[in-house]
Parts: structure tokens; C-alpha cells; sequence
């Protein structure tokens, strides 16, 4: 609550919150035809029965993009997976239905384990699932001919709890590139934290909005290096402008870090369903086209995700050698360690931060961009969804320190992908939340962090 | 004229439905861990989805009686609060909100787990004829149907008059706990922890010991926001996610936190508000220009932005006293 | 030094409470650091801190006398307010004892061994203590503010707080002991303000009222007259000769020298962390040791001369700084 009072103090009500929604309408607006209505919503009433399902892939992943049809009862519908691999249809009559996945929608190197088409029995206020296991055996695929229901639930991931070293060293290197990807958005969150003492909630979105302008500007230019560029470049004027027109004001309100962190949330909540308003709930993608892979010692991972590993690990490197080298990278980190004696010392703290806000915005629109390459498309809550593993990797390396969110996004990602291996996938995310916890029971300030920092 | 007649009694719906009892209960419980103690609570929904299928689980699975799993949903919801209390309490508030976040997330994508369908149901959740009949069939009241205030509803069933009563009946029960304790000497101190945690310790109060109780005490009610939302419909895991948790807040900062009516008057407007845009929206602005699911988006877009204003212009509510609110400036 | 770590349970019959008397033994004594006390009252045995690279306190032996005032000087920097914390249980020492290992650090008050305990305990083992930046519950009334200082009341437990009957009565005693400080300290008029409203002097006195709602044995005070009105200084400390009188002992921190020779009975010295001197107040500050201390602090040097501006300087006022950031949390 100090760090607000080195501040300079005035008493300028801030505008800025709806200055800030003109900007993000003005960003917007009229850009985009608002996307396919997926209907990734269906509730059993009377009248509606509803079919649906999750497909993963063999490790665990969700599968987006896979298309279904249902036949049956003079129903004929075709749906996609969206970006958690889920389906669903809605039925008006009861009765016997045929789902069926088309085969060509699915990624590369994934087989059906059992079979393409199930026959589903629909009833009106109630669910029925269909399950569809993928594998990358291709010699363990479809050993049964279509065979109906029966299935444990367990199945589609159970292909992925047998250890081997090929597969550890894929999920190892899978994990660094989780880990490159979270470190770029976790390094925004800890400096803005570090300077402001803000807990963004609003991170997340910075993200997803990377990724979602990646895939405009691709529509517009059809050039993938500047469709990202520009998405990194407007990503890092959106955190200029937030600064400006919303996080500054609210400052010299002098409202406290709790205030600004509910600030924070209702700002996610806006932009999340903004980006619903005008991308829709289903997955965009930045690359329509097939991505090529390249297996290395082993690893078969994109080209696409090769080239965002090395440019992720070159712009960490970067803020890295800015932060110890630069008179910006000291004054940053004088303020994190003591704005009122940084403010004292005549380091411009308004100037510092709104840089560090332009660095975070970029950081997080470049990981954006490369999520949705990596993971080939992205939807609304991408980043949302990863927000906990950006909180989780910048407290455990120790809140406010940089390099601590480094190796606390490494550690993070390897988690996320290593014990997939064993775990069902569902669970990635969980295991590096529990980590999380447990980090705080025993070493709350972090793995580099300074004990006095959390009193 | 229709239609304004069908959207005053939609509101009358609403304003009664068993859900915005639950959220009045899960936002009491919220109040009391933010509101009068400054705890940032962000799992709130974690508690509902604990008590939920503390409840649904033991009917459904381990074929317990009302009491029992009532019990079971309680001490699930205590010892979900101590696990999250004990490592957080002591250190900064972001800690716990970051903690009890992730906690929530953590559970929710547990109880999701496919291994674990034939016990939680996994992702579909428990539907809700597996666990409702030990609740229905105390109910005191004749066959048949009622009609209140143009409101029909079963006595009994589904959706119906014993759900409404016992919900609300809740409802009082808690605002008269929170009321009587708030009171006290014990809620007394409560507020001085808010205001400044060192003082209070300096007189000799464990601040540590008085925010797990006001923990464990906001998690049973939230607890019972949980059991309460399933009883009408089925058990779902993602209604107990994150949005759920800041609707909360949402609620519990409209209504005004640190006092006792606000948690009532925030999830009424809550509802409300809401209903009446998406009809007048649905009834105004023809759909071509703006679907169904658009509206409702633009909703959410305005809660958003409304929590932002609020917490910034307002963050009393509309019953807070400016002199009491509950940020620590 | 092991004669110096005896301690006696039971004060000592015929204590000399007369304030000559009491100067009259103490004069008897050796005029060194750790002097041993006939009844200490607070024992204090190698306590440490480092901040860092730095260390802020590094004291090896300490006795507080029962029945006195002693005051604790010394210049800007010297560890005053961390020594205060520390034996408060607000900041643990360096060299404390862990689980398993750890140091030898050991205090003790009234025979209590403190090493263990947390600020909360220290307070309800008779050792309250009041803040260099006042901690005054802002948006609570001033009675509830001395309310919350009692620590003899049971509606203070959750359960009993349910139950008004059960704590109203202790609750009456409590508010009529709280009128009597609050018109000693000449605040009654201001009983239903809020504490946050009132002069930065009266919420010293508010504080310093609040902390003698438990009747503690030893009372500390945190620079008690910075920031006060000069027309309430003298009043201030006649309250406090007026503590003392009545059996109360006080440990205070002060930078007023006049204040200092006028009340305290016995002196204590930091510098840099240690204790450089203890005595009489006349004779104590007369001494080389303390004058060079002062002199030797950045205090009475030029600013503007480029050889004191040091690193030693500068980091002294980064705790400084880090000390008063610690405070208003």
C-alpha cells in the first residue's frame, strides 16, 4: 500500500477507464465481422437434447478444429472442436444418431484408436457423449471396426501414461518451448508488479490480444513476420495506453494495490468478451495453412515452433542484458526495490513504469502471437487460461524479480509438459497450480525472492 | 403492453429463483471474508464447487442420507479453508488470492477428471434426480401446486416452492448470523484486522487464528451457495469457475461490502439488471443487428466495466458508508 | 553472565516504586552496557538482524529494571525501532531459534521465555507496545478502538459471540474502564468520532489509552513524541511519570533529548545496532561514547559535503526509508 504514497499525489479522476474502452472499441470496431457462431453451449431442456464430447490429442492436448457431423432423426449438422477440443450438438428429437469425425480434419500424426463414427442414443432434457481416442500409433489405430459405446472415458489418455525416453525428451523439449512462452508473458507481469505492486489479472488478455491481432493483420498483409511484428508493435502501444489512460490516473488517485487489482479483473472480464463480441468463441487461426515440422535428435516439433523458441529466448535474453546494462534497467529495478528512494534519487518513476507497461504489453503480444502459432489458433480465453501459470511461474521465482520469472516460467512449463507423461492431460495444468501451493507453504517468497518482500 | 407485463414477472422470477439465493449465500461469505476481515478471497466459487459435491458426491456415490452429506459438504469446505488459510494467512493479500485462484482452478479441473466419472460425473457433472430425492422428500409441504404473486411452482419437485423456501430461509439465517457476529466483539476484531493487521496484534488478538475462522466461516456459506445452486438443477463444474467467482465480487461490491443487507441487494440488482437488458435488447434491437448471444456478451462486457467503475468511483456500493469501506487506502 | 540470566517470578517485596529510591539503587549500579538488574523485567540475550549485507542490530546482553522508565536513544539509523520490533515478535531475529538448528538468540519478560512467540503472545504476556507511526483503527470509533485493546473479553470467541448474554456484561465493565482512560487522556469528548478523524497528537494519546485497556506490566513506546503538539507534550508526559507511578514499567524510544533527561529513570544507547551505553541520564549523556555517537551520525554533518555522502550513508537512510515503508503497512 506504500508504493503508491512515493508516488506524486493529485486528486484528477480518472477518465481514462472510459477513454480506455473508446480506445479498445476504436481498436476494433468495424475491423471484424464478428466469427462463426460455435455452439459451444447447449442446456438440456425439454425441447433440446444435447450430444458432445472432448477429443485429445494422444499427449493429452486438446484437439482444435476437428470437424463432426451428426446424422439421424432429419438432423444433418456439422460442428467444430474448439480450443479446449470440446464438441457439441443440440438436438430437437429424440432418437438414434450417428456422429462421425472426418478424418482429414485431424493433426498430423494422429490416428483413431478405435473408430471414426458412433451411434449415439439422444433423449430430450439430457446429455449423451460420444468419445473419439485419438493415438499416434498409427499400427495401434482402429484395432476395433467401429465399435459402439462401451468405452472407459479414461481411454483417450490413457495411450499417453507410458513412459519411454523418446517420448520424455519430446515433452522435454516441448517444455522448454511452454516454458519460453510463459517466461515472455510472465516477464511483463513480474515487472509491472515489481514497479507498481499491481497483481494484472488483465495479463492473460494482453496475450490473447497479440495472438487475435497476429491473425488480422495475417488476413490483411498475408505476411506472417509482419502480421506479427505489427501485432507485437500495436500489443506494446495497447500497454502504453493503458498505462496512460487508465493505470497513471489511478495511481495519483492513490486507490490501493486491492483496488487495482479488482480494477484489473473487471478490465479482463471487458476484454475477454470484447474479444467474443468481434473474433467470436471459436478458434482463429494466425496460420490457415498446414505447418511443416522438423524432427531434431528426435523431436518433431513445427518449424513454426522452433522459430518462436529462438526469437522468445533472444527477446528474454534482451530485456534480460537491458535490465543489468541500462540506465532503464537500473532504474527499474531501483524502483522495485524502493520507489521512494528511487523518486528521492530523481529517477522519473511515471516514465519508468509507463516503459516497463510498453515492454510488458509487447512481451505478452509476442507470446500471444507464438501461442497461436505453436498451438496452431487461438480463441477468447487463450490467455485466460494460461493467466494462473504466468502468477504461478512469477511466484515461484519470487515476485518482482525478473530473472526469478524466468526460471519460475521454465519450471512452470517443464511441470506443465513433463508430467503429462504420467498424468492424464487434464491435469497439466493442475500439477503446476498444486506446485504452486506448495511453494508458498514452504518458501513463500519464491526461489530468488527476498524474505522481506511479502511481510 | 405484454411485454412489459411478462418482463415484470420475469424479474419476479428471477428475484426469487433458487439460484440468486445461492449467490446471496456464496456473496454473504464472500463479505465476510472481504468485506470485514480484507481477505481477498478469489476462490469463492471453489467453496461452492466443494460444498456442491461434498453434498451431490455422498448422495450419489456413497448413498448418504441429507444430514450427512450436509456434514460432509461442511467439513469439506472447513478443510478446503485450512489447507488454503494456513500457508497464505500470514503473508501479503495477493498471496491468497493468488493461492485461492488457482486452488479453485485446481479443484475444478479435478473433479472434471474422466478417471473420476463414475464418482463426479467428469465433465458433465452429477445430474441432479441422483441426489435431489433426500431433499425433496423432507419436505413438509401437500402435493400439488401453488400460486404466488402470478408464480406457479410445484410444492415439491424439480423446481419448486420447498427449494425457494429453504433457500431463502438460508439466506435469513446467514444475514442473521453475519448480523449478530459483526456485532460482537469477535467481529469487532475482525474489523480491526482490516484496518490494520499490526495494531490488532500488538493488542494481543492472533490476527492469524481470527482470519482462518472468518475463512472457514465465509467458506461454509459458500459451501452452502453451492449445495443450494445444485438442489434446482445438476452439478456442473464449469458453473463454479472462475466468472462465478467474480460475479461475486461483483455482487458483494454493488451491494456495498462491509455491510449486512449488501450481499441481498447486489445479487437481486445482479440478476435483474441483467434480465432486463437482455429482454428490452432482445425486445428493442432486432436481432440481425445484435443476436441473443451477442446481447449477452455486451453484458458481460458491462459487468467488466462496471466492476472497473465501480471499484474506482464507487467502492462503497450502494449501502457502503464511505467512512467504512473496505479497501485499505 | 549466567548470574545475569536468573530471573525472579515474583516482583521483590517493597520494590522502590518512589521514583529516589528507585534513581538512588539504580545509581548504585556499574555504568556499562548489560549491567545486570537486581528484577529485570525483560531479559534480553544475543539478539541479531541483518538486513542484507548490514546489520541492524546486534545486541548481546540487555536487562529492562521492573518499576522504571527507560528510555532507548540513540542517533537516526541506530536500530531503535527494529530492537522494538524484534522483542515484540513483529520481525524475527536473525539468529533465531528454527525448528531444527538455527541460532541462539533469547529474551524473556516477566520470566517468560519469549523466543518463540509471536507479537500477538508477546502482547498477552503483559509486554503491549504502541507504534513510531500511529496504528489508530481509522474507520472505527474511538471506544471500539479501546474496546479492542481489553483482553479479558470472551465475546471475543466466535461462538461465544454469538451469544450476546454471554459477553454483554464483561463488555459494560470494559466500556466504563475505557471512559476513565479516554477522560485521563482527555479524549472523552471524541468517544463516537472516528479514530481517523482525530489530530495526529490525540490518536498518540488514543493509542497509548488503548494499550492500558490490558493493564500491562511493561508498556514501549515508539518515539511517543514525534509528531505531537507541543501543548500536549507536557501533558504526555505526565501521563507517562503517572504509568510509571502507579507499577507500570515503560520502555520507550525518543529522540528529544529534554524529554529524555526530564522523565526516564535509566538510559539505554544504540549506535549502529549495539548497545554502546547505559546509565543515569545525567551521566550517560554526558559521556564521550554517546557524544561521539551523535556526532558520528549524519545528523549534525553538512549535506552538502561530498565525503559523508558514503555508501554506509546512504544505505542508513535506505533503512531508514525500509523502516518507515515497514510501519505504515
Amino acid at each position: 500500500m506504500t508504493r503508491t504514497t512515493a508516488i506524486s499525489v493529485s486528486t484528477k479522476r480518472p477518465l481514462g477507464v472510459a477513454l480506455l474502452l473508446g480506445l479498445l472499441l476504436a481498436l476494433f470496431l468495424g475491423i471484424f465481422p464478428s466469427g462463426p457462431a460455435h455452439a459451444a453451449e447447449c442446456t438440456p431442456d425439454a425441447s433440446t437434447g444435447c450430444v458432445q464430447g472432448v477429443i485429445k490429442t494422444s499427449s493429452g492436448d486438446p484437439a482444435v478444429g476437428i470437424k463432426l457431423t451428426i446424422k439421424g432423426g432429419g438432423e444433418d449438422q456439422t460442428v467444430e472442436t474448439d480450443s479446449e477440443g470440446r464438441w457439441v450438438f443440440a438436438v430437437t428429437k429424440a432418437g438414434d444418431y450417428t456422429v462421425s469425425v472426418e478424418k482429414s480434419s485431424l493433426p498430423d500424426g494422429q490416428f483413431f484408436k478405435s473408430a471414426e463414427s458412433r451411434e449415439v442414443q439422444v433423449q430430450l432434457n439430457n446429455q449423451a457423449s460420444a468419445l473419439f481416442p485419438l493415438t499416434d500409433d498409427e499400427s495401434a489405430a482402429q484395432g476395433g471396426s467401429s465399435a459402439t459405446g462401451g468405452e472407459s472415458a479414461g481411454e483417450s489418455t490413457k495411450s499417453a501414461n507410458s513412459f519411454s525416453w523418446p517420448r520424455f525428451w519430446q515433452q522435454f523439449v516441448s517444455g522448454l518451448r511452454m516454458g519460453l512462452l510463459i517466461s515472455l508473458a510472465s516477464l511483463g507481469l513480474s515487472l509491472i508488479f515489481g514497479t507498481t505492486g499491481l497483481s494484472n489479472f488483465a495479463q492473460g488478455e494482453m496475450v490473447t490480444l497479440g495472438g487475435l491481432l497476429a491473425a488480422l493483420f495475417m488476413g490483411i498483409t498475408g505476411n506472417l513476420w509482419v502480421a506479427g511484428l505489427l501485432a507485437v508493435v500495436v500489443s506494446a502501444g495497447f500497454g502504453w495506453a493503458q498505462d496512460k489512460v487508465l493505470w497513471k490516473p489511478l495511481r495519483k488517485k492513490r486507490l490501493s494495490l486491492m483496488q487495482l487489482m479488482i480494477v484489473s479483473i473487471g478490465l479482463s472480464i471487458t476484454m475477454q468478451y470484447l474479444f467474443q463480441f468481434f473474433w467470436g468463441s471459436g478458434v482463429i487461426r494466425i496460420d490457415k495453412s498446414t505447418p511443416a515440422t522438423w524432427t531434431f535428435f528426435g523431436v518433431t516439433l513445427t518449424v513454426q515452433s522452433y522459430i518462436a523458441m529462438g526469437i522468445s529466448l533472444l527477446a528474454i535474453i534482451a530485456v534480460g542484458l537491458g535490465l543489468m546494462y541500462t540506465r532503464f534497467g537500473r532504474a527499474t529495478r531501483a524502483i522495485s526495490d524502493n520507489p521512494a528512494l528511487a523518486q528521492a534519487s530523481g529517477i522519473d518513476v511515471d516514465r519508468v513504469i509507463n516503459i516497463v507497461w510498453i515492454i510488458g504489453g509487447g512481451l505478452a503480444g509476442l507470446a500471444g502471437v507464438f501461442l497461436g502459432l505453436v498451438f496452431n489458433g487461438l480463441n477468447w480465453f487463450t490467455g485466460g487460461q494460461l493467466l494462473l501459470m504466468f502468477f504461478a511461474a512469477v511466484t515461484l521465482g519470487g515476485l518482482g524479480t525478473a530473472f526469478g520469472a524466468f526460471v519460475g516460467s521454465m519450471l512452470i512449463g517443464m511441470m506443465v509438459e513433463l508430467t503429462n507423461i504420467w498424468l492424464p492431460g487434464d491435469l497439466k495444468y493442475a500439477t503446476a497450480l498444486l506446485l504452486l501451493i506448495l511453494i508458498l507453504l514452504v518458501r513463500p517468497q519464491g526461489i530468488f525472492g527476498r524474505k522481506e518482500r511479502i511481510g | 403492453m405484454d411485454f412489459w407485463f411478462e418482463l415484470l414477472q420475469s424479474i419476479l422470477q428471477v428475484a426469487i429463483a433458487p439460484t440468486t439465493a445461492a449467490f446471496v449465500l456464496a456473496a454473504i461469505g464472500l463479505n465476510i471474508h472481504f468485506g470485514f476481515t480484507g481477505l481477498m478471497n478469489m476462490g469463492q466459487a471453489g467453496f461452492m464447487l466443494v460444498g456442491a459435491y461434498g453434498f451431490g458426491v455422498s448422495v450419489s456415490y456413497f448413498g448418504l442420507g441429507f444430514w450427512a452429506a450436509i456434514g460432509v459438504s461442511i467439513a469439506a469446505a472447513v478443510v478446503f479453508a485450512i489447507i488454503l488459510g494456513i500457508p497464505t494467512l500470514k503473508l501479503r493479500g495477493d498471496y491468497l488470492a493468488i493461492v485461492t485462484i488457482a486452488a479453485a482452478e485446481v479443484l475444478r479441473m479435478v473433479v472434471k477428471l474422466a478417471v473420476l466419472q463414475d464418482i463426479t460425473g467428469g465433465p458433465s457433472g452429477i445430474p441432479g434426480q441422483k441426489y435431489r430425492p433426500v431433499f425433496t422428500e423432507l419436505s413438509p409441504l401437500p402435493e400439488g401446486k401453488t400460486t404466488i404473486l402470478g408464480l406457479t411452482y410445484a410444492n415439491t419437485g424439480v423446481d419448486d416452492w420447498w427449494t425457494r423456501i429453504v433457500a431463502w430461509g438460508l439466506v435469513a439465517l446467514f444475514l442473521l448470523i453475519t448480523w449478530l457476529l459483526i456485532r460482537s466483539p469477535w467481529g469487532r476484531v475482525l474489523k480491526g484486522i482490516r484496518e490494520d493487521e499490526d495494531a490488532v496484534r500488538s493488542l494481543g488478538k492472533s490476527s492469524y487464528a481470527y482470519k482462518l475462522q472468518a475463512l472457514i466461516l465465509g467458506g461454509i456459506m459458500g459451501a452452502f451457495g453451492g449445495i443450494v445452486m445444485a438442489l434446482p438443477a445438476a452439478m456442473q463444474p464449469d458453473s463454479m469457475g472462475r466468472p462465478m467467482t467474480f460475479n461475486l465480487w461483483m455482487i458483494v461490491l454493488l451491494g456495498g461490502a462491509a455491510t449486512i443487507f449488501g450481499p441481498l441487494l447486489g445479487s437481486i440488482l445482479f440478476f435483474v439488471v441483467r434480465l432486463v437488458l437482455t429482454s428490452l435488447a432482445g425486445e428493442f434491437i432486432p436481432s440481425s443487428l445484435l443476436n441473443t448471444q451477442q446481447t449477452e456478451q455486451l453484458a458481460w462486457v458491462l459487468i467488466g466495466l462496471s466492476l472497473i467503475l465501480l471499484v474506482v468511483f464507487r467502492p462503497q456500493g450502494i449501502l457502503g458508508n464511505k467512512k467504512e469501506l473496505s479497501f485499505n487506502v | 553472565m549466567s548470574d545475569a540470566v536468573t530471573l525472579t517470578n515474583t516482583p521483590i517485596e517493597g520494590y522502590p516504586y518512589d521514583r529516589e529510591a528507585l534513581r538512588a539503587e539504580l545509581g548504585t549500579l556499574d555504568q556499562v552496557p548489560g549491567v545486570p538488574k537486581r528484577d529485570p523485567i525483560l531479559t534480553v540475550d544475543r539478539i541479531e538482524r541483518r538486513f542484507g549485507g548490514m546489520t541492524a542490530v546486534n545486541v548481546t546482553h540487555l536487562e529492562v529494571p521492573r518499576g522504571a522508565i527507560t528510555a532507548l536513544i540513540g542517533p537516526n539509523g541506530a536500530g531503535k525501532t527494529t530492537f522494538f520490533n524484534l522483542i515484540t515478535g513483529f520481525d524475527q531475529p536473525s539468529n533465531a531459534q528454527k525448528m531444527i538448528g538455527g541460532g541462539d538468540a533469547k529474551w524473556s519478560f516477566n520470566g517468560k521465555d519469549l523466543r518463540r512467540t509471536g507479537a500477538s503472545q508477546a502482547a498477552r504476556a503483559g509486554m503491549v507496545r504502541t507504534f513510531q507511526l500511529t496504528k489508530a483503527l481509522s474507520r472505527m470509533t474511538v471506544l471500539e478502538n479501546m474496546l479492542i485493546g481489553a483482553n479479558n473479553q470472551p465475546g471475543e470467541n466466535l461462538f461465544v459471540g454469538l451469544i450476546p448474554p454471554l459477553w454483554k456484561a464483561r463488555e459494560r465493565e470494559n466500556i466504563l474502564r475505557a471512559k476513565e482512560l479516554l477522560a485521563r487522556f482527555k479524549l472523552d469528548a471524541k468517544i463516537d468520532d472516528m479514530a481517523g478523524d482525530l489530530s495526529g497528537g490525540q490518536k498518540k494519546l488514543l493509542e497509548m489509552a488503548r494499550a492500558l485497556m490490558s493493564n500491562p506490566a511493561m508498556i514501549m513506546l515508539d518515539e511517543p513524541m514525534a509528531g505531537v503538539n507541543p501543548a500536549l507534550t507536557q501533558s504526555l508526559l505526565d501521563h507517562i511519570q503517572a504509568l510509571r507511578d502507579e507499577g507500570t514499567t515503560v520502555l520507550f524510544v525518543e529522540h528529544d533529548m529534554h524529554m529524555v533527561r526530564h522523565i526516564s529513570d535509566w538510559v539505554v544507547v544504540m549506535a549502529q545496532g549495539e548497545i554502546i551505553a547505559e546509565g543515569l541520564p545525567h551521566t550517560v549523556m554526558t559521556s564521550e561514547a554517546v557524544v561521539d555517537a551523535y556526532l558520528g551520525a549524519h545528523h549534525d554533518k553538512d549535506l552538502g559535503d561530498d565525503d559523508t555522502i558514503n555508501t554506509g550513508f546512504m544505505r542508513a537512510i535506505a533503512t531508514e526509508i525500509a523502516d518507515e515503508i515497514e510501519e505504515t503497512r
